[in-house]
């Protein structure tokens, strides 16, 4: 496991492990209470792989009133409770503690009511994001997010990390697309917010729990909006001989006045490797390339497409081809969607990081990297959401080196720290679970920290709730040790540890 | 102390109506506040002081003084303005760019004196209102990307920042969006803008049948022409009781002046205009409904005059505001039908409901929440009686938006009793 400091370990809660698992069994099912060794192990971890803990024991409640029995005993009992949506999170959110209860939401798993008349689907948290779109697309709706996990993601841990993807340039992400939830508090309290009606009235509750990476509460339902499909969908692939044409590209569009539904840029590192592994057709000959995808009447995708055309040329593209049919266009996307994959073909580990900018710093920031890339003797492939300037670098390297897992991990900091410096966010879909947690303190001042950790306070005094996320450890924290020492200095030395 | 503290302090000390200038400023007020105990009241050019409880306070914090774009970046799709600066100023800065703020703040002028009054950037976000387009983009809170502002303790904070995509922390924008002034005084806030349509039309359909109307809103949410407005404007009840505003509000040459009306909006360039009215008149199968079309100019100052609430332009009755699933319109409608003054917004979810006296009142707010919707008091007549609460909330979230207040500003000094009661 790579080193980060946890939560210290309640020896007390551990060594009443058969009586937790014993009281926990009068909440729900036997077997749905896992314990044994070889039981608990596939949820050591989530999809930041190379952090792996143990939780105390796993619990998989099948409704809101056995979560809500599970959270009140958990309450009381003073033990730590981690939700656990797919276990596709990008940043270790649902990292297990040793002295902490996993909550799986995975028997979660019907959809509970498909409303037309009210263009929403009423989910339980643990269904995929695709299968709402599944649900709903025999009458032309679709679900707008799509993480490019949407097929095995779950909705509620969308919520929880409020999942962007393709297309958010132009539907927003998870936060834009909810209309309710229904929540149990660390207390046991079931919470009702919003419901099929627009916005909700008094203080944004919904807006709150969106993105808050399971620590207010844990969701146990989700209304989500559905919308029609468009008219005409359109791609293009463009080339660009150097990445800062690419860059200027994208900024041209979006200042003329075109909201694409989607625009992606990839460098040429990234198009080697998926043309290797998908053979997509894309150009060879750019450095870099730039899928853009336009929906609406079909006279409007034809005029903004040359609109588009008009620009790139300008920003001396290289290539210009329009998907011609729906197969034609899958297929531009299909390099994309393979990026993860081929990357891994390229190296025995890949690290994915996240982080935004403002759109007109993307080359300034791909030069960065560049920069970077060298200094930390790495290989880098980038793919980004270039419409929101949500950049995924995909650092490749051996995570059976030590000493090349560090080195990667400094250099996806150095990526977030620049990210910060040019006007941009720590992460713009995939959250700070554990992962860039110490990073905080580059985006936030002491204040700033202080105002989230007193809401999350409000809500979860305990502090039960995923503990260790999120926050980097102040000074409460770093009474109970929790500070992380990496290579035994101490991060963030300016911060006052009070 | 410093120089700077020491004068704020003093200035604290011997005036009620304080009006800071920076945000350095309204933290060392506030922590003033907060030394002494003062509950302050936080508002801007009051255009919308009206609405919720009056909040009884000591001191009273202006932000109008605190105004300005701090950083307008057209290509970056954001601005960044102080929270003092006027919508009017801001949406006049967008226009020479072809930009807008596509949520279409609820200009609440009419009601109070009869002529525009769209207030400040902090009062519009504190208070979420969105016009016509809410349905299809999203409220004030979707286009928040980021605000500074001082807590209840004097503490300067800031969360999000200027870019869309940010998951770092809680989204505290949206938690700010409809809070009244009651968390944070806001000293900065980011909005996002969009790229203003080139042309827009509007088709009239001269209808009052409920079901229809129902069916036609559906209709509107089903299309895949990415309709951008849609409305029912009744002509119904004729009584005195009610202002009669419609002919003043919807004075245009091509819109009858006779009888109740649905309305619909299309933007973009003319030809994808004509080419989704042509899609849309299969769809409602318009040819069997008298229509008429109002061009730009027109269609404009319409969405003008039904997001300025015209219809309602100095009632001295109660004006409330419900919002329902658009499903339930044909119910509402039902209900109201020749009893209330009303329209309806956001393609059947967003009632405006006119009610003179307050006996009523209690009736048209059962029926609002019997068909799962909630219900804001905005106007209150002058014989309001206050045993009627103003905002909908139940038991648990009033237990957890208390909690947070209290995260914000632990000693309750902003706006007490703006929204609720207790805090």
């Amino acid at each position: 496991m790579s080193e980060i400091a946890l939560p210290k370990v309640d020896r007390t809660i551990v060594s009443k492990k058969d009586l937790i698992v014993n009281n926990l069994k009068q909440f729900t099912d036997k077997k749905n209470v896992l314990s044994e060794l070889d039981e608990i192990r596939p949820y050591e971890t989530d999809a930041l792989a190379a952090y792996k803990n143990l939780p105390l024991a796993v619990v998989l409640p099948e409704n809101t009133q056995e979560v809500s029995e599970i959270l009140k005993f958990c309450h009381r009992e003073n033990i730590k409770v981690i939700p656990r949506g797919a276990g596709t999170g990008l940043s270790g959110g649902a990292l297990p503690l040793n002295d902490a209860i996993l909550l799986g939401l995975g028997k979660f798993n019907k959809i509970l009511d498909i409303d037309f008349d009210n263009k929403c689907v009423v989910t339980q948290p643990g269904v995929t994001n695709l299968s709402i779109t599944h649900a709903v697309k025999h009458k032309g709706y679709y679900y707008a997010p799509d993480p490019s996990s949407q097929l095995a993601c779950s909705i509620g841990g969308n919520v929880a990390e409020n999942s962007g993807g393709v297309h958010s340039l132009k539907y927003g992400t998870t936060t834009n697309n909810i209309l309710g939830v229904e929540m149990v508090m660390m207390d046991g309290t079931i919470c009702r917010i919003g419901g099929k009606t627009l916005d909700q009235e008094g203080y944004d509750l919904l807006g709150l729990i969106c993105g808050s990476e399971g620590l207010l509460g844990v969701i146990t339902e989700v209304t989500v909006k559905i919308l029609k499909n468009p008219q005409t969908v359109k791609a293009a692939l463009i080339g660009f001989p150097t990445i800062e044409d690419g860059g200027n590209c994208v900024t041209d569009i979006i200042s003329n006045g075109i909201t694409p539904a989607g625009m992606e840029i990839m460098d040429k590192a990234l198009i080697d490797a998926t043309e290797k592994f998908v053979h997509a057709g894309y150009p060879m000959d750019a450095e870099v390339l730039m899928i853009v995808e336009l929906d609406g009447t079909k006279s409007e995708v034809e005029e903004l497409f040359k609109q588009i055309k008009q620009i790139a040329e300008k920003n001396k593209s290289n290539s210009f081809k329009l998907s011609k049919n729906e197969k034609e266009r899958l297929g531009f996307w299909s390099g994309r969607k393979a990026a993860f994959p081929a990357c891994g073909a390229m190296a025995p580990d890949y690290y994915c990081m996240d982080g935004t900018i403002p759109r007109g710093k993307l080359s300034e920031i791909l030069k960065e990297i560049s920069r970077l890339s060298k200094k930390y003797n790495l290989g880098v492939a980038n793919g980004f959401h270039a419409g929101d300037g949500n950049l995924h670098p995909l650092i490749l390297f051996d995570g059976s080196n030590k000493e090349e897992l560090r080195r990667t991990e400094e250099f996806g900091a150095e990526i977030l720290k620049a990210c910060v410096r040019m006007g941009g966010a720590l992460s713009g879909e995939h959250g700070i679970g554990i992962e860039k947690r110490e990073l905080m303190c580059e985006a936030f001042n002491d204040n700033d920290i202080q105002q989230q950790i007193n809401i999350k306070m409000s809500l979860d005094e305990k502090n039960l709730l995923n503990p260790g996320k999120v926050y980097p450890i102040l000074r409460k924290c770093a009474e109970e040790g929790r500070v992380h020492v990496h290579r035994g200095e101490e991060k963030f030395p300016d911060l006052p540890r009070f | 102390m410093f120089t700077e503290e020491k004068k704020n302090s003093q200035i604290f000390q011997d005036s009620n109506h304080l009006s800071p200038t920076s945000e350095l400023e309204v933290s060392e007020l506030i922590k003033e506040a907060y030394k002494k105990k003062f509950p302050i009241d936080i508002h801007g050019s009051n255009s919308k002081k009206f609405i919720g409880y009056n909040v009884q306070a000591a001191k009273s914090l202006d932000f109008l003084s605190l105004s300005g774009v701090i950083e307008y970046l057209p290509e970056e799709l954001y601005i960044k303005v102080k929270p003092g600066t006027l919508i009017k100023d801001i949406e006049n800065i967008l226009e020479k760019n072809n930009q807008e703020l596509s949520f279409e703040p609820t200009d609440f002028g009419y009601l109070k004196e009869g002529k525009s009054n769209k207030g400040t950037a902090g009062g519009c976000v504190s208070c979420n209102f969105a016009g016509s387009r809410r349905f299809k983009v999203g409220s004030v809170r979707d286009f928040i990307l980021g605000f500074r502002g001082v807590n209840g303790k004097g503490d300067i904070i800031k969360s999000g920042g200027t870019v869309v995509k940010n998951v770092t922390g809680y989204d505290l924008s949206k938690l700010v969006s409809g809070s009244f002034g009651t968390l944070v005084a806001l000293t900065e806030v980011t909005l996002k803008i969009s790229a203003k349509k080139p042309s827009q039309n509007t088709i009239i359909i001269y209808e009052k049948d409920p079901k229809i109307i129902s069916d036609l809103f559906n209709m509107v949410l089903s299309s895949s022409n990415e309709i951008s407005g849609a409305v029912f404007v009744p002509d119904e009840p004729k009584s005195k009781k009610f202002t009669p505003n419609k002919s003043k509000a919807f004075k245009l040459n091509d819109l009858d002046q006779e009888g109740a009306f649905f309305a619909f909006r299309i933007e973009g360039d003319q030809n994808s205009i004509k080419e989704r009215i042509k899609d849309i008149s299969n769809e409602m199968d318009l040819k069997k409904y008298k229509t008429s079309n109002l061009d730009i100019y027109q269609s404009d100052l319409f969405w003008k005059s039904i997001n300025s609430l015209q219809l309602f332009s100095e009632t001295k009755n109660n004006l409330l505001r419900a919002v329902v699933p658009p499903s339930k319109s044909e119910k509402m409608m039902s209900f109201l039908k020749n009893k209330y003054r009303y329209f309806i917004d956001w393609s059947g979810a967003l009632f405006w409901i006119e009610v003179p006296g307050n006996q009523n009142i209690k009736e048209v707010k059962n029926t609002i929440i019997q068909n799962d919707g909630y219900v804001t008091i905005i106007k209150k007549s002058e014989d309001f009686e206050f045993t009627e609460k103003l905002f909908t909330i139940d038991d648990t979230k009033l237990m957890i938006s208390k909690k947070i207040k209290e995260s914000f500003d632990p000693r309750g000094l902003f706006n007490p009793g703006k929204m609720y009661k207790d805090f």
